[in-house]
């Protein structure tokens, strides 16, 4: 009954509210997936920290710190519509420490030229955005919210990215093989972003009856894959991949097989990177332990003396 | 049983629990605690709810609402209230709780049916 008044809602583009009555497992589904929505976003910000100190301009620093303040802040935003579903702050980052959560593969892979901070940009957040935007329409209110506000702030990101390719793109010949590199090692664990085909889900599929998720993971690949195959011409550069061709009968690009073999072993924790991550996120929070706890004490001698006061 | 379809971001954990099945928990005597932002963007308008976050105290929460919701020119005011002080209506009662208005539509302007030759009404 209560099921039946819920999915109705769904089926009538109501949006669900945290105090509103929800079944266990669509809370449980969009905690695990905001949560790790929202790691993703912190430790996006690791391999792109990276070029900060060496971003070959004032004015490409100014910008790469501007876009890694705005992935703290999509990590906010994302923790704080998980906690509506009742979880704790501290429960969630203590899950990616400890390395319980996931997040995104992607940030797995290492930042090793200036021109990876531009195929990031373009490609990374890119396929992020697709993936975003029909998150702005998902049946959760908060996650929604926050989505809508990420989008706003994600498209400077893409933009800026393609910018640093483009430059890099009409240098010279050392610049644009630096280009080139980036665009080549980054094709496809972006196109890995998406998740599994399709076709491995044999069973109906609850995410999408509940209108969390309203694309398929192959149907927002071919968006992303068709948007980017256009896009390349402009920097006059290739995508690594022989098979992709444009189908004129499917009025989509036809690309070729993703290695998934690479895909699960980065998830399984064996990527390049993973251990590296997970360090640097423990560093950080242990480093600023003191910090975290010295405000706390403050604050309750402040209301303390307050209250003294008063009396 | 279910297959559960992955998507992007939503990898399952390895021990096929969600983060949502708290087996090792944290204990939270020492969290900042949760404010709610509100947000005036110019002046003359309502402050609006934008959001959370979590902060030691009050002058704390104001200045992390400044670093994280008003980046881009967002506002020009800002007020923070401590979540635990906030009280809302129970979504459980909405249909009893709004009833009273339901068979009043008297209280609108297009109630009334007046000739159309009457202007500035």
């Amino acid at each position: 009954m209560l099921e039946q008044q819920f999915q109705s809602k769904i089926d009538n583009e109501i949006k669900i509210e945290p105090k509103d009555w929800m079944p266990e497992a669509y809370r449980k589904t969009l905690l695990r997936q905001i949560s790790q929505h929202a790691h993703s976003e912190v430790v996006g910000m690791l391999p792109e920290g990276n070029w900060i100190t060496r971003a070959p301009s004032l004015k490409r620093k100014a910008v790469l710190l501007a876009k890694v303040q705005d992935e703290a802040g999509h990590g906010l935003y994302l923790y704080s519509a998980a906690e509506t579903l009742g979880f704790s702050r501290d429960q969630m980052i203590h899950d990616l420490l400890t390395g319980k959560a996931k997040y995104s593969s992607i940030f797995n892979y290492p930042t090793l030229s200036w021109s990876d901070i531009g195929a990031i940009g373009w490609l990374v957040d890119g396929a992020a955005i697709m993936n975003q935007v029909m998150l702005c329409r998902t049946s959760y209110g908060p996650y929604a919210r926050a989505m809508v506000r990420i989008c706003k702030e994600e498209s400077f990101h893409q933009r800026q990215g393609f910018e640093i390719l483009l430059t890099l793109s009409q240098g010279t010949e050392a610049q644009k093989a630096m280009c080139q590199d980036s665009i080549n090692r980054w094709w496809w664990p972006s196109l890995m972003m998406f998740g599994p085909k399709d076709s491995e889900s044999t069973h109906s599929d609850q995410s999408t009856k509940w209108k969390i998720k309203r694309k398929s993971n192959d149907q927002l690949r071919q968006e992303f894959v068709d948007m980017i195959a256009e896009q390349v011409k402009i920097l006059g550069m290739t995508l690594p991949d022989p098979d992709l061709k444009w189908n004129e009968s499917r009025g989509h690009y036809d690309f070729g097989e993703i290695n998934w073999e690479e895909f699960w072993n980065v998830v399984k924790g064996n990527g390049p990177c993973n251990k590296q991550r997970l360090e640097a996120r423990n560093k950080a929070h242990e480093e600023g332990r003191w910090v975290r706890e010295a405000a706390i004490a403050y604050a309750q001698k402040k209301a303390e003396r307050t209250k003294n006061q008063a009396a | 049983m279910m297959i559960r379809k992955f998507y992007y971001g939503d990898i399952p954990e390895d021990a096929g629990t969600g983060s949502g099945s708290a087996n090792t928990e944290v204990k939270s005597s020492k969290d900042w605690p949760l404010w709610e932002v509100f947000i005036r963007s110019k002046q003359g308008l309502d402050h609006k709810h934008v959001g959370s976050l979590h902060a030691a105290d009050a002058e704390m929460a104001i200045e992390n609402a400044r670093d994280v919701y008003t980046r881009r020119m967002e506002g020009v005011s800002i007020w923070v209230v401590e979540s635990q002080y906030i009280h809302a209506s129970n979504p459980d009662d909405a249909d009893s709780f709004y009833e009273p208005a339901n068979d009043k539509v008297y209280r609108h302007p297009t109630f009334y049916q007046l000739p159309d030759e009457l202007s500035h009404m």
